[in-house]
């Protein structure tokens, strides 16, 4: 046994050192998100080191929640691990405040900064400063199956209500068969269930705070939204619904368990994709409205940013570049075709008419504009953020509340008292942290 | 017997051991016992301060504390039944000549060298998962509706996940206890015409008790700081249903970031830790003549 | 053993041990079985999987996606590393205290142990600042080093048990001869006690390499352990049963097949005292 692990040892190390012999240029360290377009993006790094040759990348690539908590945590101590971090919407706005991260604003020329969707840009904008730079954006909307929706007799409004969504859910249930009306997330975490019902909130005119920062999930609106997220889910969603996210509910419509689902725009490529059972069949509408002036949908982007704590901010300014640069889109379009680019940063993209080829181009960049996250509910909030609130403690009692209402939608919990916990505790988590005096 | 000069050596050879162990062990705390009276938010750097008990107060009047507390009870206690009542059963059986023992032996502790983190994802997704997993395809084959383990039975799930991972781990200690039984004392009790129960409780069982002591000390241990598995496939839920004090350290310093407040549940979690241990080393202490 | 076993009887309890024995082991079986079909069919009902025809694809992608021998490298050489170390410091310590017991060795043994209850989740952000300053983040060095802290007392524990059951008497013929203090231990104590020292050192490579939390939130690229090379196959877009599958396979299988080659091993060894 010592024998064979000891020849285990040696051959590996002869493996590493021999993959370590050709750097003698500058490192860089990438954190990024399992996702497919990230994925991808490493698959085309060829391309990358043509063009700079002086430049390596060592990726990182992790699970969401666990990116997250990693890239967080050496941010906030300065532990100066990475340079770039893949981060979103949420975090750029509070990182951009405390100073944490490195200004984009001179990017050569070529990046086209003015190209850049405004509400995507707006969103990691702080100051007028730009603190990352968008890798792929996304809202959501509703993916409907048009066979079944024909098999039900019904057709999908370009901008229906939730009464047209919860008509059509009905219609298209078949249990027997494992047809579920409707897959949306249940699985508790502030990006899931949290991400969903927030936004989902928006339209029933519903919002976390008051002016004063008081939670107002003891109010009407909210107790709309619950009871008719659980109506929905209990009639027409799928067995396990509150372990589901939107890698499970990705994985149901693929397979053709799902009549509809509302979820991230960029999903449109998947359930279109190679992966899909059901990719001829699939439809795209605007996420639903209640009448209140304001859509279920959210805005979101997955975004390259270096930390204040790099030393090679030279090297990752090239690379986020090279990564988010007009002709990196031309470039996976030349080796993959235009539905696999990237989508929902770029104007120009969706001015290429070979992009607009592509079934769901039009209603992602519907959706991405008719979000706002500077005035995201109905009546007037102290924060900003559709899908969540751009305050540092938003991540940890939101995903308690997700909890509450996964608890809910399980049936381990009633939605008045999931409603009455969020309230406590999200008021409990506020005053500590001072925002309640 | 020992002379003063072995003793001062045995001392000095127990010490960098003791030292180690006692900095490992003394510079988190101290830390932590600083950090947990103060307020400290590494995504907040504008919260200072003192903060007195406040974070001892929040963290044990937070809505999961008391059944944070029954579940971790619940993971050790249970995972603890099953490894070792499943442990003798399997330890007898291993015990008894069959063909192929080698190998089945190897099938038996295979589960003790997975990562609890895969061990995690098998059984979230390949087995308990309601849609795609095996579980629910059996349920389909036989007519029957799927059961949705993780959101209807999730404290349940997580023992048994764990207990599967422990299960190899009891077997082995109880196998080689097992062995070392005296069988003359044995063939005298057959002859005598004690029966095979009777022979099993006054001749088997007490010659584990030891063997059960040290599963019981090891296992606890490892089992109130279970954390990938949940992490893994429930997140603490639905709602807080399983839940756990170190779970419930992690949403406190590690979602939230609120240093203070994790630190504070960090010290609850070791004070309780030590009330068990005591309670464990206690029981052990009569058995195992240490 | 004068006991007869008749054949009939054998053949039952090896039906029930194989029966038994193939359901503990089957998720490892279903795993590695899953990791060799594509994607599109490892979300399919059992049967059909198993028709479905076989395919490398999924250890193809990892292989291109991830560096899975650095990922491998780095785990031999924190779980490898850390147990060495963890022996050099607890052979001394356990010979003391198995030969020279004083008044409170129990005392001092328990307490070892229970330095392991620290939740570690707790103490992750002061672990994380020290590291930082010390400048042993992502380093192997550092990790070598808290992983051998948190098996220390396992392992100290495990020799101690060993250690005692060596009768006095020889030590104290080797005594008698003249033997130093070193020569003792190294020339008479250790090639006795050696089983018991390879039963340690396996089990707390086991341990070591399994450890999911410090390896994981400690390292990022230059010294990431397998459980980093899982964690980014373990909940990505779109499906992943089979790539998963495949992931777990290749991180698992390095320590199964070292488990199974050493069984014996294991099973003689791994007592804590218990056996009398």
């Amino acid at each position: 046994m010592h024998m064979t692990l000891r020849a285990l040892f040696g051959a590996t190390a002869a493996l590493t050192f021999a993959g370590m012999a050709a750097a003698a240029t500058t490192e860089i360290t990438v954190a990024t998100v399992n996702n497919g377009d990230m994925i991808r993006m490493q698959g085309l790094m060829d391309d990358f080191y043509a063009k700079h040759p002086d430049i390596h990348v060592n990726w990182v690539t992790l699970e969401e929640n666990v990116l997250r908590q990693k890239v967080t945590t050496d941010i906030a101590t300065k532990g100066g691990q990475f340079d770039v971090l893949t981060i979103g919407t949420y975090e750029v706005p509070i990182w951009g405040k405390q100073g944490w991260l490195v200004s984009l604003d001179d990017l050569p020329a070529d990046y086209k900064k003015d190209d850049l969707l405004p509400a995507i840009a707006g969103g990691l904008t702080v100051d007028g400063h730009l603190y990352a730079s968008p890798f792929y954006g996304e809202s959501s909307m509703v993916m409907y199956r048009k066979d079944l929706m024909d098999k039900a007799g019904l057709k999908m409004p370009d901008a229906p209500t939730w009464a047209d969504i919860k008509k059509a859910a009905d219609a298209m249930t078949d249990k027997a068969h494992e047809i579920y009306g409707i897959c949306l997330r249940g699985k508790a975490g502030w990006g899931e269930n949290m991400a969903f019902l927030t936004a989902m909130s928006n339209s029933f005119g519903a919002k976390w705070f008051d002016m004063k920062w008081h939670p107002q999930f003891d109010q009407k609106p909210w107790a709309d939204t619950i009871n008719f997220y659980l109506d929905l889910m209990k009639a027409d969603g799928p067995p396990g619904a509150s372990n589901n996210g939107f890698n499970e509910n990705l994985a149901l419509f693929q397979q053709g368990h799902c009549g509809m689902w509302i979820d991230a725009t960029v999903a449109a490529s998947f359930v279109t994709g190679k992966d899909s059972t059901v990719a001829d069949k699939v439809g795209f509408a605007l996420a639903p409205d209640n009448g209140l002036g304001k859509r279920g949908n959210w805005l979101w982007a997955w975004s390259l940013a270096i930390p204040a704590g790099s030393a090679k901010v030279e090297a990752a300014k090239t690379f986020i570049d090279w990564a988010t640069n007009p002709d990196y889109l031309a470039l996976v379009a030349s080796k993959e075709g235009w539905a696999n680019v990237p989508p929902g940063t770029r104007k120009s993209l969706y001015e290429n008419p070979e992009y607009a080829k592509v079934p769901f181009a039009k209603m992602t960049l519907d959706s991405i504009n008719s979000a706002d996250p500077t005035h995201p509910t109905v009546d007037p909030v102290p924060y900003t953020g559709v899908q969540f609130v751009a305050i540092p403690e938003f991540q940890g009692f939101a995903t308690e509340t997700g909890q509450q209402f996964s608890a809910a939608l399980a049936g381990t919990t009633s939605a008045a008292d999931a409603l009455k916990n969020s309230q406590e505790l999200v008021t409990k988590a506020m005053t500590k942290a001072g925002y309640i005096k | 017997m020992a002379t003063q000069h072995s003793r001062f050596a045995a001392r000095l050879m127990v010490a960098p051991s003791v030292v180690l162990l006692f900095l490992w062990m003394i510079v988190p705390l101290v830390t932590t016992l600083y950090f947990s009276f103060i307020n400290y938010n590494l995504l907040n750097p504008m919260q200072t301060g003192w903060a007195g008990f406040s974070n001892y107060f929040y963290f044990v009047t937070d809505q999961a504390f008391v059944q944070a507390l029954w579940n971790t009870i619940a993971i050790v206690v249970g995972v603890l039944l099953i490894t070792v009542v499943g442990g003798i059963l399997l330890a007898l059986l291993m015990d008894m000549p069959f063909w192929g023992q080698g190998i089945v032996r190897v099938f038996v502790i295979a589960p003790f060298f997975v990562m609890p983190t895969v061990s995690a994802l098998v059984w979230k997704n390949m087995f308990m998962n309601p849609v795609n997993g095996m579980f629910a395809h059996i349920a389909k084959g036989l007519g029957l509706q799927p059961y949705d383990f993780l959101s209807q039975s999730p404290l349940l799930s997580i023992i048994v996940i764990v207990a599967w991972q422990w299960l190899p781990f009891a077997t082995l200690i109880l196998l080689t206890s097992l062995q070392s039984l005296d069988s003359e004392q044995q063939e005298a009790a057959e002859m005598d015409g004690a029966s095979w129960l009777s022979r099993f409780i006054y001749l088997t069982v007490p010659h584990l008790t030891r063997a059960i002591t040290v599963v019981i000390l090891i296992q606890t241990i490892f089992l109130l700081s279970v954390f990938a598995e949940i992490f893994v496939t429930t997140n603490g839920g639905p709602g807080t249903a399983s839940t756990t004090i170190t779970y419930l350290v992690y949403v406190q310093s590690l979602l939230n970031y609120d240093v203070g407040g994790g630190s504070a549940g960090g010290i609850v979690a070791v004070i309780l830790a030590n009330i068990v241990a005591f309670f464990v080393m206690r029981m052990i202490g009569k058995n195992l003549d240490a | 053993m004068a006991r007869k076993v008749t054949n009939t009887r054998k053949a039952v309890v090896t039906v029930i041990a194989w029966g038994i024995g193939l359901l503990i082991f089957f998720p490892i079986l279903w795993t590695i079985l899953m990791s060799f079909h594509a994607e599109g069919d490892a979300i399919k009902n059992p049967l059909e999987m198993l028709m479905s025809p076989w395919s490398f694809a999924s250890y193809a992608e990892v292989q291109t996606r991830s560096n899975y021998s650095l990922h491998f490298f780095n785990s031999v050489v924190i779980s490898v590393g850390s147990t060495i170390l963890a022996l050099i410091i607890a052979i001394p310590a356990a010979w003391a205290m198995a030969f020279v017991p004083g008044r409170r060795t129990k005392d001092l043994l328990m307490w070892m142990l229970s330095t392991k209850m620290m939740p570690a989740v707790g103490v992750l952000i002061p672990m994380y600042l020290g590291f930082k300053n010390i400048g042993l983040l992502d380093t192997r060095t550092g990790l070598v080093a808290v992983m051998t802290l948190i098996n220390l007392p396992i392992v100290v524990w495990m020799l101690y048990t060993y250690f005692k059951e060596i009768p006095g008497e020889i030590l104290e013929a080797a005594r008698m001869d003249g033997a130093s203090l070193r020569s003792e231990i190294l020339y008479v104590l250790t090639p006795m006690a050696v089983p018991g020292i390879a039963s340690t050192m396996l089990l707390n490579v086991i341990l070591a390499w399994n450890e999911a939390f410090w390896t994981l939130q400690l390292t990022t690229h230059d010294a990431a352990p397998l459980t980093q090379f899982i964690a980014s196959y373990s909940s990505p877009e779109g499906l992943f049963y089979a790539k998963l599958s495949a992931a777990s396979t290749m991180a698992i299988a390095p320590i199964l097949i070292l488990g199974w080659f050493s069984q014996k091993q294991l099973v003689r060894g791994l007592t804590f005292g218990a056996v009398k």
